[in-house]
Formats: structure tokens, C-alpha cells, sequence
């Protein structure tokens, strides 16, 4: 598809010589002073867009070619309009903001008018002109549909170009265009052949998309041979109505100085007007209409909104009807997509369309709700009964089933349903909290979505991880989060399972997934793809499942899961400590112990999962000392065994710290010199293991961290409890005695023992002064907590006034 | 509405990194949002200019991570298509959704919906709050006839040297980034408007 033909002519482009472009350049012009454009007008303005577009930097086209390329914009064939404005597109900067510049305006012109705007002004008085033309119903010149979509285009960047008279204008035109359609066929639906007579000569109506003939007025969903121009209007005016009536509201909440009376007179006046085609022929009285009120009296906006209502209802009923084209049967879920989204709106903004609304939103539901095909049409559905069921007293439990519970369960590999549900998560985390508080048990299900297409959707699960973490689901979720991995190989195996017959070579042989039909490992499974949670926090065979999933840890899928969970186990820690109490945190302190040890076997994996435990394991126990005195028994046990040095380096390390800073009575009045003794025992019984003998076969020594905080750790607790000095410092005399030969078992780099040894005897020296020990290895808290040691810009100040209030006070 | 459709390279290309995608189609619609933004207002135009085709660069760069590793999970095979066979290519054709964050990098946050046929995407930034069934539908539309006018699948350049038929092509689809709702009556009505446009 891409070939080595179409690199190499972006090589070209790029690399041109200035000569040749120049070259090309008095060539084009000449070409292009000639009356008729022919071919080689075409080929090489073609030619010049590429030259232009392939660049980074923009060039300069000499003021004669631009000039001769300006007056191409309203050429009439639409080929060099389209072509002169690419290429203005591209080059010319500061293209004068003028309209005059290009009469009459085509579309492609006003595009480049648009690209080109440099300012508010220039927009704003652009927008002026758009509804001007809007106004004037000019036939030549931009057409009106046309209008629109820039128009939008404009309020999008720029909504603060609408005046409140701007917006009783347009309102007013949205209903005519949206409820006022011709219901007969536009252009050449009939052609009036020799023996049709005047009868037949009439255009048919409209038809509706199953074919029977429309009763009821033009919408989107009408076909026909052709189509008028109001009817194009119809298709445009509803394809931005939603975004108008969000701005709308903007705007008029944004200018709301402005008079209030004044205005209100002003769109009152308005609606009495004749300015509207209610009455003009060709209208039809709609079923949908018939029953409201008559709206006719009712302001622009509200006017808008109640026909913005009548229209959302006759899409709705339309989509009921078997289209013949599968393009058609798309645009209908589309359409319902949109006709929720906009009653949403006007529901939101009178509160009193809601009772009006609901019956036909409760209707959709139940019709579709069956159906996971409409899974997408459904999420607009369930943010309507987020916004208004409690103004409508609704019962919205069965949506939210749905929605939290069989949409990510069935559907977790649908990548728009996930992107589309997130989002919605996201923007609803406020009234969700409030509303449907138990969407948090639904933790388990959300995450398939991330365990299938984990890299696509980590963004999203950043943002949605902390509402998530409650003290009541805190332990289940850092389990699920810790077996992610787990949970991606699991729904592979289940599509695999449902798609490949039991009989088929290919879902032989491979041990995963003959784990997953075997039904004596079911209930494992079925754990891991619970829909919610609250079954417990996790399984006792879960060394069984790593087991059986092992052969999984290299596809493709599994590995990318893998990949962002350290990442979810920050935020998820961030958030917990905010809502965590220390029995909570002492119990996720118990789990990261547990679980470094308990993990699907990924290359790389527990590494990274034990960075991020001990980075938190270190933040838990700073914010809560006395967590390490609670737990002192489970991490003495951790710290007591010698294996975890080997093949848990970097969380050992972490423990064994936090045991030599926070066993202190300053931390915690519990603290005994009994535990002292104990913590100082066990650490020194590893110490003494791994420094005096050689590592285990084929193990590589022990990280020379490890052994300084080892030593650092136990002169912490000697400082404390001056008994333990001098065993301490015997076996500190020892290290430098067996040192002395140059070379031991246990460690391989000679700059390590050396660093090593180093430290020991710094430690040695320090507990020679028990009291000068004490305050350098616990420093009370008044001293660490502010840091002026680290801070010399802090500690020098603070020194030389003490000094100069010492030597002029004498 | 749409902010800007490109089609661009996911396979590797000889002369750039790894990573790095070759932009050979976009079209950004409406103004240049750097004019609206307080912290580019003292930007030249050549600036601007550069800072938009560096977002859009930006765009295409994620979404070519995006299929790859979508691919690298599903595991399939890539099908090879050959002209004639373009409705077999983007049925085949991976797709999806991704999130651009606010200021990452337009100014707003957006939804960039991708469709990944072979060796290239086709891709579209929509606004958030659009409807992406919709812009699904028409980005499908957009990428069928893309492929069927500038014989895509095939090794010819056309994609480069007629881009204004992607532009004719946009003016009628998606008229300045504005989506529309287009049953197939409408659809087949500008479909030989485009037809007819390409046969000059």
C-alpha cells in the first residue's frame, strides 16, 4: 500500500533545489495566465500542493503566483477551487482577512477564510457575515447548508461570537428548518414522460426507511429519490443541533449583564413575528405534535426545545422500522445515540420535559436493553437516568445491572463500547459517588476492560482507579489488580474456549486451556471473571493458578497487562492512604508481604511489582510509625528469612529499614527493649548467615545494599538499647578482620567490600559514643522532620544568627 | 465536530525511526486553534503553522502504537488485499477508539477513532462529546471511498499526488468538520457527486 515510489516522491518534494522551484514556479505562472485550464493546470497545481505539504516549514510562493492562485478560488470548476485553496492553505501566511477578496464565497474558499482567521476579531465578524448570509437567503454564493457547518465551526472555538440576538435568530431557524422540511421528493424523482399526466407530474412523498409512505414530518431518517434544499437543511440543522443547544446555553448564561427584561421583551417580540414557515404551505400537523401544547407562543428557545423534543420522538419511533440497507440500520443507532443526547439536553434544561420523556426513554430500554448489539445506545440511555431519574422517581437499579454488569462482562473486547463507557465513568464520578454508590462493587468487571486492551485504556483507569478504592473494597482490589495479568489470560482463554470446538487440533495441547475446561480448576476461573465483589478478598490455590497459566506469561496480551499494572498499584496507593484507616493499611502491609511472593511468573514482573511495594510499603510506614511496631511479627518473619534476600532484594531492603527506623520508642510507646532485642536477633542472624558463608548454588551474592542496610539497621536498634553495642561492634570488628585478605565469598566486586567495609567501621566509630550514636541514628523527630541538615540554604542562615546572637549578647 | 482526518503509515517506513509515522493525507478543519490560546498568542503565523502539524504529527505517531500493539494482542495474521478487494480490507480492518487528553495535544480533550488497513490508518479527531457511532460510520465512508478512488491497495501514489479528491471528497462528507447524518439516499446522492468529480 505504501510502496518505495510514493517515499521517494516525498523525498523529492522535500529536497527540491531552490533553482528548479524557482523554475516551476515562472512555469506555473505562466500555465496559469493562460484563459482555459486545462490537464497541466490541474497536474501542477497538484504538483505545487505536494511540494508545499511535504514540508515541515512553509515556503513563500513568489506574490504573482499566490495572487494567480488567489483568483483561482472562485473559478467555477470546482477542481481549482479545491486545488487553489490547498495550496493557500499551505503557504500563504497573513492571507488578508477579507471576503470581498473571494466573491462570491464557495465552500472551499470559506474554509481557507476560516483556516486563516488571526484573531477574535476577524472570527467574530466573520460569524456576523455567516448569519447575515443565513438572513438574506442569498441563492448565490455560499449555500446555505454550507452556512452551518462553518458556522458551528466558529461557536465551537469562539462562543462568545453569538450575540443573545444571534441565538433568538438561529433558534428560530432551527425550528423552521428542523420541523418545517417539505414532506414531498426533491428534484428528478419524476421525470414527466410523454404519457404521464399532470397527476403523476406532482413529486411523491417521502417515504420512511422500511418504504411505506411518511404520514408525519421530514427527519433524517426520510428517503426519497432526491431532496430539496430544505430538506439538506433538515439533515444539517439536526447533525449540529445538539451542539447548539449546548452553547446556546452557554452563551446565555455567559452574557447574563445583559438586561434581562430587555431581552425577554425581545425574544418575545420575536415570536410573534411572522418570520417563521409554520404556516407556510406544505407543512404537515405531526402526530407527534398534535398533543403538545400549542408551542407557537412560546419563546424562540423554548420553542426550539420543544420542537428539538417532538423531533427526538419521531426519530425514536422511526428506528422501530426494518431498514433495507445496513448503512441505514447504522445510522439508526446512530440516530438514537443522538435523539437521547439531545432530550437529555432539553431535559436538562426544563426540568418540566422530563415527565414528558420519560416514558418513551423507559420504552427504548426495555426494548433494547435485551439486545447487547444496541450495548452503545444504551450508555446514552443510562446517563438520561443518571440525570433525571430522580427528578422522575425512577427506579434505574436494573439499568446500572446492565451497564456495570453484563456490558463489561460480555463485552469487555469491544474497543468503542470501553472507550465510550469509560468516558462516561469519568464525567459521571460526581453523581455516580452520590447515586449509585454500589457501581464500586463492580470493580472486578470493570477491570476485564483494562486486562483485554490494558496499553488503550490505562489512561482512562489513571483517572477512574481512585474513586474505585474504598476502605470497603481496598484489599479485593489491590488482589485483582495484583493478578491482572491472570485476568487478561483468563478472557483469552475464554473467547478461545467459546470459538474453538473441544475436538480441534489447535485447542490441544495447549495447558491453559484444557485448565480452563477441566471443571476441577472451574471454581479458580470463575473467581477471576466474578462480575462483583465481595466473595472474598482472593482464592487459597492461587499458586495453582499461576501454575496452570504459566505457558500464558509470554502472549502477547498477558505481557502488555503486565506491563501497566505497577502502574494502577501507584495510583491505587496514592488513593488509598487517603481513605484507609491503620487497620486497613496494616492489613495491605500483611498483603504486600503475602503477595511478593505469590505472582503470575512474568519476566520482570515481581521485580517491578516490589519496586512499587517498597516505594509504598516505605510511604505507609512514614505516615503511620506505629504500623511497624503492630506488624512487627509478620516483617521480623520476612526480614528473619534468609532467602528473601536473595530473591526479594529490593522489598528485604525497604523491610529491613523501616524495622531499624521505626522500632523506636519515639514512634511508638509499645515499643519494648524486648522487641528491640528480637528485631536485633533476627537481623543479625541473617547478616551473620549471608556474610559468613557462600551464596546458594548458583545464587548471586547478596546486593551489597542489602548487607549496609542490614548493618545500618541493627546500629539503629544498638543505639536504642546500648546492650546490643557490643555485639554489634564485635561483629563489625569481625567483617574487618575477615576483610583483611581482600577477597570473601559472599561478595564478588572489591569496591563493594571496600564500600562495605567503609560503612561498617563509620557505624563502629559512631556506637564507640553511645549518647552521640543515639542523636545521629535517632535523631528525635523536632531535628528530621524540617531537614535543615540537608538544606544549606536553610542550615547556614540558621547557624550564623545563632552565632551572631551568641557573640553580641556578650 | 471533527478536528482534523489524516491517513497516515503504520508499517515501518526506511526513512524514519521506529515509531514514526509518515503523514501522507490530513486536513485540519476550522481555525488554527493556537489563535485562541493565551499561551501561544504571541506565535508567528509560520509558528502556528508548525505547531499544528506537529499536533497532528503527534496524533498520528500514537495511533500508529495504538494499532501495532492492538495487532501484536489480537495475534491475527495481516491480510493481504489487492485492488478490487476494498471491502474485504476494511472489513478485515483493525479500529478503535483512544483518548487525547487535554493538551495532548490540542488544547481540548478529543477522541481520535482509528481504522488500520494494512500498511496504513485512517484517522479521525473528534470532539469528545461527539456521537462515535456516527463518526464510526463516517470514518468507515471516508476510508472506503479513499480507498477505492486513489487505488490504495495497490503501489501507485495517487494518495499524494490527488489529494484534492480527498479534499472533494471531505467537502461533501463531512462539510468543515461538521458529522451529518446521512441515510443512504443522501449518501448515494454525493456519492456521484464525488464519483463525478474524480472521473474529470
Amino acid at each position: 500500500m505504501y510502496s518505495q515510489g510514493s517515499e521517494s516522491l516525498i523525498r523529492q518534494a522535500r529536497d527540491i533545489e531552490e533553482s528548479e522551484l524557482q523554475k516551476f514556479y515562472s512555469r506555473l505562472i505562466k500555465v496559469l495566465k493562460v484563459k482555459e485550464h486545462g490537464h497541466e493546470t490541474v497536474d501542477s497545481l497538484q504538483r505545487l500542493h505536494l511540494i508545499l505539504s511535504a514540508n515541515k516549514y512553509s515556503r513563500q510562493l513568489p506574490a504573482e503566483l499566490q495572487k494567480k492562485v488567489s483568483s483561482l478560488l472562485s473559478s467555477p470548476v470546482e477542481q481549482l477551487q479545491v486545488l487553489s485553496s490547498a495550496v493557500l492553505r499551505e503557504s500563504s501566511l497573513g492571507l488578508e482577512y477579507n471576503q470581498k477578496n473571494f466573491s462570491p464565497l464557495n465552500s472551499h474558499a470559506a474554509a481557507l477564510l476560516l483556516s486563516q482567521v488571526d484573531s477574535r476579531t476577524d472570527l467574530s465578524s466573520y460569524c456576523t457575515q455567516l448569519l447575515r448570509n443565513l438572513e438574506n437567503r442569498q441563492s448565490e454564493g455560499l449555500s446555505l447548508t454550507h452556512t452551518l457547518p462553518i458556522l458551528n465551526s466558529v461557536i465551537t472555538h469562539s462562543p462568545d461570537c453569538l450575540t443573545e440576538d444571534h441565538v433568538t435568530f438561529l433558534s428560530k431557524k432551527f425550528v423552521d428548518w428542523l420541523r418545517y422540511a417539505s414532506i414531498t421528493q426533491g428534484g428528478g424523482a419524476s421525470s414527466g414522460g410523454f404519457f404521464t399526466g399532470p397527476r403523476s407530474r406532482q413529486p411523491p412523498p417521502i417515504t420512511e426507511l422500511d418504504g411505506t409512505v411518511s404520514g408525519d414530518f421530514f427527519t433524517v431518517l426520510c428517503v426519497g429519490q432526491g431532496f430539496t434544499e430544505d430538506q439538506w437543511m433538515n439533515v444539517y440543522s439536526f447533525s449540529m443541533l445538539r451542539h447548539w443547544l449546548l452553547t446556546y446555553h452557554s452563551v446565555s448564561n455567559g452574557n447574563s449583564t445583559v438586561d434581562t427584561v430587555s431581552r425577554l421583551q425581545h425574544s418575545l417580540s420575536h415570536s410573534f413575528s411572522n418570520d417563521d414557515r409554520s404556516e407556510v404551505d406544505g407543512s404537515v400537523v405531526s402526530m407527534v405534535s398534535a398533543t403538545s401544547s400549542s408551542s407557537r407562543l412560546l419563546p424562540p428557545k423554548e420553542r426550539l426545545r420543544e420542537k428539538a423534543f417532538q423531533y427526538c420522538q419521531r426519530l425514536i419511533e422511526q428506528c422501530d422500522r426494518k431498514a433495507h440497507k445496513k448503512t441505514d440500520t447504522d445510522l439508526q443507532k446512530a440516530c438514537l445515540v443522538e435523539a437521547v443526547c439531545v432530550l437529555d439536553c432539553v431535559c436538562s434544561e426544563d426540568t418540566s420535559l422530563v415527565y414528558r420523556t420519560f416514558p418513551y426513554i423507559k420504552a427504548l430500554f426495555g426494548r433494547l436493553s435485551s439486545d447487547l448489539s444496541f450495548a452503545r445506545v444504551l450508555l446514552p440511555v443510562a446517563q438520561f437516568y443518571l440525570n433525571h431519574g430522580e427528578v422522575a422517581a425512577v427506579d434505574c437499579d436494573v439499568v446500572w445491572k446492565l451497564v456495570f454488569g453484563r456490558f463489561p462482562a460480555e463485552l469487555f473486547n469491544d474497543n468503542f463500547l470501553a472507550h465510550e463507557l469509560l468516558r462516561f465513568l469519568r464525567l459521571n464520578l460526581d453523581s455516580l459517588k452520590f447515586r449509585v454508590p454500589q457501581y464500586t462493587h463492580f470493580f472486578p468487571n470493570l477491570l476485564k476492560m483494562l486486562a483485554w486492551n490494558s496499553p488503550a485504556l490505562v489512561d482512562e483507569f489513571v483517572d477512574l482507579m481512585p474513586s474505585l478504592v474504598t476502605a470497603g473494597t481496598a484489599v479485593e482490589l489491590l488482589h485483582t489488580l495484583l493478578d491482572l495479568p491472570c485476568l487478561s489470560a483468563t478472557l483469552v482463554l475464554q473467547l478461545r474456549a467459546a470459538s474453538l470446538p473441544i475436538a480441534e487440533a489447535g485447542a490441544r495441547g495447549l495447558v491453559p486451556l484444557e485448565a480452563f475446561r477441566n471443571p476441577s480448576f472451574r471454581g479458580l476461573f470463575l473467581f477471576l471473571l466474578r462480575t462483583e465483589a465481595g466473595t472474598g478478598d482472593t482464592i487459597d490455590r492461587l499458586s495453582t493458578l499461576h501454575e496452570l497459566l504459566a505457558e500464558a506469561a509470554d502472549w502477547p496480551r498477558v505481557v502488555r497487562c503486565a506491563q501497566i499494572v505497577p502502574v494502577m498499584l501507584h495510583v491505587f496507593f496514592n488513593a488509598v492512604i487517603k481513605v484507609a484507616d491503620e487497620q486497613l493499611l496494616a492489613h495491605l502491609i500483611l498483603v504486600i508481604l503475602e503477595r511478593s511472593s505469590l505472582l503470575l511468573n512474568i519476566p520482570s514482573y515481581s521485580k517491578e511489582i516490589h519496586r512499587v511495594f517498597s516505594c509504598h510499603l516505605l510511604n505507609l510506614c512514614k505516615l503511620h510509625p506505629s504500623l511497624v511496631v503492630d506488624q512487627s511479627h509478620e516483617l521480623l518473619e520476612f526480614a528473619g528469612t534468609t532467602t528473601n534476600v536473595y530473591n526479594k532484594e529490593e522489598i528485604y531492603t525497604h523491610v529491613v529499614w523501616v524495622l531499624g527506623e521505626y522500632l523506636s520508642v519515639s514512634c511508638d510507646s509499645r515499643c519494648s527493649v524486648n522487641l528491640i532485642t528480637s528485631c536485633f536477633e533476627a537481623l543479625e542472624a541473617v547478616l551473620f548467615e549471608i556474610t559468613s558463608s557462600t551464596p546458594p548454588s548458583g545464587g548471586s551474592c547478596p546486593a551489597p545494599r542489602v548487607i549496609t542496610t542490614l548493618m545500618s539497621a541493627m546500629a539503629k536498634l544498638a543505639s536504642r538499647s546500648h546492650d546490643l553495642i557490643p555485639r554489634v561492634s564485635l561483629f563489625l570488628s569481625k567483617l574487618r578482620t575477615v576483610t583483611r585478605g581482600g577477597s570473601v565469598a559472599w561478595c564478588a566486586d572489591e569496591e563493594d567490600l571496600v564500600s562495605i567495609v567503609t560503612r561498617g567501621e563509620e557505624l563502629w566509630s559512631l556506637l564507640k559514643t553511645p549518647g552521640v550514636a543515639q542523636s545521629v541514628l535517632t535523631p528525635p523527630s523536632y531535628i528530621t522532620e524540617p531537614r535543615w541538615h540537608r538544606d544549606t540554604n536553610m542550615a547556614m542562615p540558621l547557624r550564623l544568627r545563632l552565632l551572631t546572637h551568641l557573640t553580641h549578647s556578650q | 465536530m471533527v478536528r482534523c482526518f489524516l491517513i497516515h503509515t503504520i508499517c515501518p517506513v526506511s526513512n524514519l525511526g521506529p515509531g514514526e509515522s509518515r503523514i501522507l493525507y490530513s486536513r485540519v478543519f476550522g481555525p488554527n486553534e493556537a489563535t485562541f490560546s493565551a499561551q501561544h498568542r504571541g506565535l508567528s503565523p509560520e509558528e502556528k503553522r508548525l505547531l499544528q502539524k506537529e499536533k497532528v504529527a503527534v496524533v498520528a505517531r500514537q495511533v500508529q502504537s495504538a494499532v501495532c500493539l492492538s495487532r501484536e494482542a489480537s495475534g491475527r495474521p495481516l491480510m493481504e488485499s489487492v485492488p478490487g478487494e476494498e471491502a474485504l480490507a476494511l472489513q478485515e480492518a483493525d479500529s478503535g477508539a483512544m483518548r487525547l487528553r487535554a493538551g495532548e495535544p490540542f488544547s481540548e480533550e478529543m477522541s481520535a477513532l482509528w481504522l488500520g488497513v494494512q500498511s496504513l490508518a485512517f484517522t479521525l479527531v473528534c470532539e469528545a462529546h461527539e456521537n462515535l457511532l456516527l463518526a464510526e460510520g463516517t470514518l468507515r465512508n471516508l476510508s472506503r471511498h479513499c480507498l477505492e478512488q486513489l487505488h490504495m491497495l495497490g503501489q501507485g501514489s495517487e494518495v499524494l499526488l490527488k489529494s484534492d479528491r480527498v479534499d472533494a471528497l471531505l467537502g461533501r462528507v463531512l462539510p468543515h468538520g461538521q458529522l451529518l447524518f446521512l441515510n443512504h439516499r443522501f449518501a448515494q446522492g454525493l456519492e456521484k457527486e464525488v464519483a463525478a468529480y474524480a472521473s474529470k
